[in-house]
């Protein structure tokens, strides 16, 4: 059997009730309210009272309610309240698109915004995420419904004015029409009428071979204001009144603010308003963000040692070294997770047996936008957070919890993301909103408070480390017939949403759990072993590292069992069409398989790797090209595959299959977390370096649409390049690659 | 001390040490100037001096006093800029957009120091960091602008 629980975060919102972190939260209805109170709202209305609103929203089916995600305004253009929130992977666009064609709308007639926290918007398995590339497989048939119902409400309330009946109505973009008499009326006349009229029930969608927009390259919503300075990140808000903060944190978790020793002198710097202890960390409140930086990073603080119960304190010993050897010397075959035939007697009785042990290392997510927060005190006792967010309704709860309120009482706005691949979930000291909380209570005014970048490498949550030891049995004949496959390590959906030490994490093994290739005998098991930093979700999660400890493994097995890995591949997905026309139109789309080593025309020698992923409900199969250039690995061109069922748009998922070569090359080639003592060594992007653009290949995709149920398009394009990468080099190098980054191979003697 | 940004005089009264970054976004409220890693590494806070690609993070505003600074508040009244923007529109360049205005700013400088830069060129001048990897997209972008 397959990993039940693989290539998606269906745990995750299955699992929020028992979180750690959420708790058994309460939805805010503000935002609702806020909704179905504007002018032109297009939906139900309900009670004001905040207890009538709780009680219907008890009964509110997500997704249903027109009035909580549309308004259409007199111009006929359409506000859309947005249940997942836009980070660069195009979602607003696709909302558009997906509602303006059911809607009958042009898409670039809406205005998108994230919607507030609210019953409404819990379109991921019962909860609310933007992640696990899930935003639009999981609402897709939700937001064409919607789209459809305001129609139908629409053409009804056109029917009443123009005294005729429905069925003699149609749509065009924007407006009713009445081809009888030649009457129109645009949707934003009736719009208010609309409002008051039930949302129907049974709406008739769109067939696909009628669509304008879905399924085809409509340009981004967003890109216009991305490139003229006007697009606005929570970086870039102000609220009359406000200062401004910056922080020192411990240098190591768990540690807090002893004596400031001079105190006084801070104190006294231009601009400074005040000081302040924080757990965990020091603050200083100005008059702008300079003056606040300079400040706090004068301030002398000794910290405290860590006491000895404290959660995920960081250990003073602690090394990414020794805990990587420490991985590596954890010996068992742990708690199994997958489990076909029987690995252990075909290994036994194997014609010859493989091994070899992999790993990767942390990683930050490095997104260009530092973290920061914005707070604000009302005058009613409220709260109002403007936060690079994720998850609204979860920093909802959470930040009722830090202020000491009710949850309904912490009104959450989520602006446009400066990038996330993972960053902006609810991570608790990796989040910066607790500390504006706390200092605009303390001071009486808000506070917009932002981590410098080495604050934000102090703090950021990382890709874990893991190591795995691979067994392989093949026969006579060089065909693979058992593999075991042992991970050790933490995964991060354990660490944040609960975990069971009977149960495998599914995010410590995707990726080396769930390949489709036709071995007879498989075992794939997961040994636990804490993690002492704070580990997060980094763009494609689990599989950003197993795909290239499985896929570089296998190329193992095919050299082994003297074997063309290509070749090989595509002998064990006979059983299985789907990956194997990716993997033959892969071939197709970079001219033909060829490994090399050859020469190129440019005289350089050359290799090429192959991988296959199956990530987050998508199918994925990567090429890469590779030579060696004065001992620096130089990626040529990557062709990407991708199936994901069907699409949206695919402008959006070429840009995001590059975007995912791009940030998995540069975990590939250049990227690594080390701590020393317990402390990140690097700090800033000079002593972590990530992927300039002379070392970005060219990127080639090609679009498969198989009709298989929709899989995600934010994440699925990484996980393949790392290893096609990999098995590229090992072809140059003449032996294999078991680690990551690249950077660290000793390539003596091995340059082109 | 007096500043000119976009063709307008600013009084600035802090201290003259201050970043221009900073006095950009906090001090006058324009914001499309990106705060990213304050070392000149990542290159989202770019805006031109004289006409030149210059990091704004690391630059002090009294290094600049009688310069004409160019932001990205400005740059579809510059016509090279307008092309840049046009530009960057066609070809879909933006993601997360974070790094955007730097990018466009860097490009904007390339292309009125050299209208009709080589690949070698582009690949010197367009250095900025971006973690949504548009850079294929950002070098189409120029090329384009260039030939419009």
């Amino acid at each position: 059997m397959l990993g039940q629980t693989m290539n998606d975060m269906t745990p995750v919102a299955s699992e929020i009730m028992t979180s750690e972190n959420g708790k058994p939260f309460k939805l805010s209805r503000r935002g609702f309210l806020g909704a179905s109170l504007g002018a032109l709202v297009l939906g139900v209305t309900l009670p004001a009272g905040r207890a009538g609103a709780q009680a219907a929203a008890a009964s509110v089916t997500p997704g249903t309610r027109v009035g909580a995600f549309l308004e259409i305004r007199s111009d006929s253009t359409v506000l859309f309240r947005s249940p997942f929130i836009e980070g660069g992977q195009g979602i607003f666009t696709a909302m558009a698109q997906i509602v303006g064609e059911e809607l009958d709308i042009d898409p670039t007639q809406f205005v998108i915004e994230g919607a507030p926290p609210g019953p409404d918007y819990l379109l991921t398995g019962g909860g609310r995420f933007t992640g696990g590339s899930m935003s639009v497989r999981m609402s897709y048939d939700t937001m064409r419904r919607l789209g459809a119902s305001a129609r139908q409400m629409l053409l009804q309330a056109a029917s009443a004015r123009l005294g005729v009946p429905v069925s003699e109505l149609s749509t065009e973009p924007g407006r009713v029409v009445h081809a009888a008499s030649g009457h129109t009326i645009s949707y934003g006349e009736i719009a208010n009428a609309a409002a008051e009229l039930p949302v129907p029930t049974d709406v008739v969608l769109r067939s696909r071979a009628d669509f304008r927009w879905i399924g085809k390259p409509v340009a981004r919503l967003d890109v216009r204001d991305k490139s003229t300075g006007k697009a606005q990140y929570t970086i870039d808000l102000t609220v009359d009144g406000m200062l401004y903060a910056a922080v020192q944190h411990s240098p190591r978790l768990g540690g807090e603010p002893d004596a400031l020793v001079n105190e006084a002198d801070v104190r006294g710097m231009t601009g400074v308003h005040s000081v302040h202890r924080l757990p965990g960390a020091v603050a200083v409140v100005a008059n702008s963000w300079w003056r606040a930086r300079m400040a706090v990073e004068a301030l002398q603080v000794t910290w405290t040692d860590v006491a000895p119960q404290t959660a995920h304190a960081m250990p003073a010993n602690f090394s990414t070294e020794a805990h990587m050897a420490k991985l590596k010397a954890t010996t068992g075959d742990g708690v199994v997770f997958e489990t076909e035939g029987d690995a252990a007697g075909a290994l036994a009785g194997a014609h010859r047996v493989i091994e070899a042990t992999y790993d990767a290392p942390y990683l930050a997510h490095g997104q260009l936008e530092p973290p920061s927060a914005l707070a604000r005190w009302n005058d009613d006792g409220s709260l109002e957070l403007w936060i690079p967010n994720q998850a609204p309704e979860m920093f909802q709860a959470d930040a009722a919890k830090v202020a000491g309120i009710a949850p309904e009482e912490v009104i959450i706005h989520s602006p446009m993301l400066g990038g996330f691949f993972g960053r902006h979930f609810l991570y608790q000291t990796a989040n910066p909103y607790p500390q504006a909380i706390l200092l605009a209570k303390a001071v009486g005014r808000p506070i917009k408070l932002l981590w410098s970048r080495e604050e934000e490498f102090l703090r950021d949550t990382l890709r874990p480390m893991a190591a795995v030891r691979f067994r392989a049995g093949l026969d006579s004949n060089g065909m693979p017939v058992a593999l075991s496959a042992v991970s050790v390590g933490e995964g991060p959906t354990g660490r944040w949403f609960g975990r069971r030490p009977d149960k495998v994490d599914s995010s410590a093994v995707e990726g080396i759990a769930g390949k489709v290739y036709k071995i007879p005998n498989r075992r794939v098991g997961q040994i636990h072993v804490d993690d002492p930093a704070i580990i997060g979700f980094w763009r494609s999660v689990g599989h950003s590292m197993n795909d290239f400890f499985y896929e570089t493994f296998f190329d193992e097995m095919a050299d082994a069992g003297q074997q063309d890995p290509y070749e090989l591949r595509h002998r064990l997905l006979a059983d299985s069409p789907r990956q194997r026309t990716l993997l033959e139109e892969v071939a197709d789309l970079s001219r033909g398989w060829k490994r090399g080593p050859f020469t190129a025309e440019d005289g350089t020698r050359r290799a090429r790797g192959v991988a296959m992923a199956s990530p987050f409900g998508s199918e994925v199969a990567t090429v890469a090209e590779v030579s060696l250039q004065q001992g620096q690995i130089v990626v040529h061109d990557v062709w990407v595959a991708i199936d994901p069922g069907s699409i949206v748009n695919p402008a959006v998922i070429e840009a995001q299959v590059n975007s995912a070569v791009a940030l998995g090359l540069s975990s590939a080639l250049l990227e690594e977390v080390v701590y020393v003592d317990g402390m990140p060594q690097a700090r800033n992007y000079d002593a972590y370096p990530i992927l300039t653009p002379d070392r970005m290949p060219r990127v080639h995709v090609r679009i498969v649409e198989s009709g298989a149920p929709m899989g995600g398009i934010g994440e699925p394009g990484l996980p393949g390049v790392p290893p096609a990468v990999a098995n590229a080099v090992s072809v140059l190098a003449g032996r294999r690659v078991r680690r990551l980054p690249l950077s660290k191979l000793d390539r003596k003697g091995v340059d082109g | 001390m007096e500043l000119t940004i976009n063709g307008t005089k600013y009084q600035v009264d802090i201290e003259l040490d201050t970043p221009l970054l900073w006095v950009l976004r906090d001090e006058l409220g324009m914001t499309g100037t990106k705060y990213g890693c304050g070392l000149a590494q990542c290159g989202a806070c770019t805006v031109l001096i004289d006409g030149q690609a210059t990091r704004s993070c690391v630059t002090p505003m009294e290094s600049v006093a009688g310069s004409e600074i160019m932001t990205i508040e400005a740059i579809t009244e510059d016509p090279v800029g307008q092309k840049v923007v046009e530009a960057w529109v066609s070809n879909q360049v933006p993601q997360c957009g974070y790094c955007q205005s730097g990018q466009v700013m860097a490009a904007t400088a390339l292309l009125k120091e050299s209208p009709q830069p080589t690949d070698d060129e582009i690949a010197g001048a367009m250095v900025n960091l971006c973690r949504c990897g548009t850079y294929n997209a950002i070098a189409a972008a120029v090329r384009h602008a260039a030939q419009s």
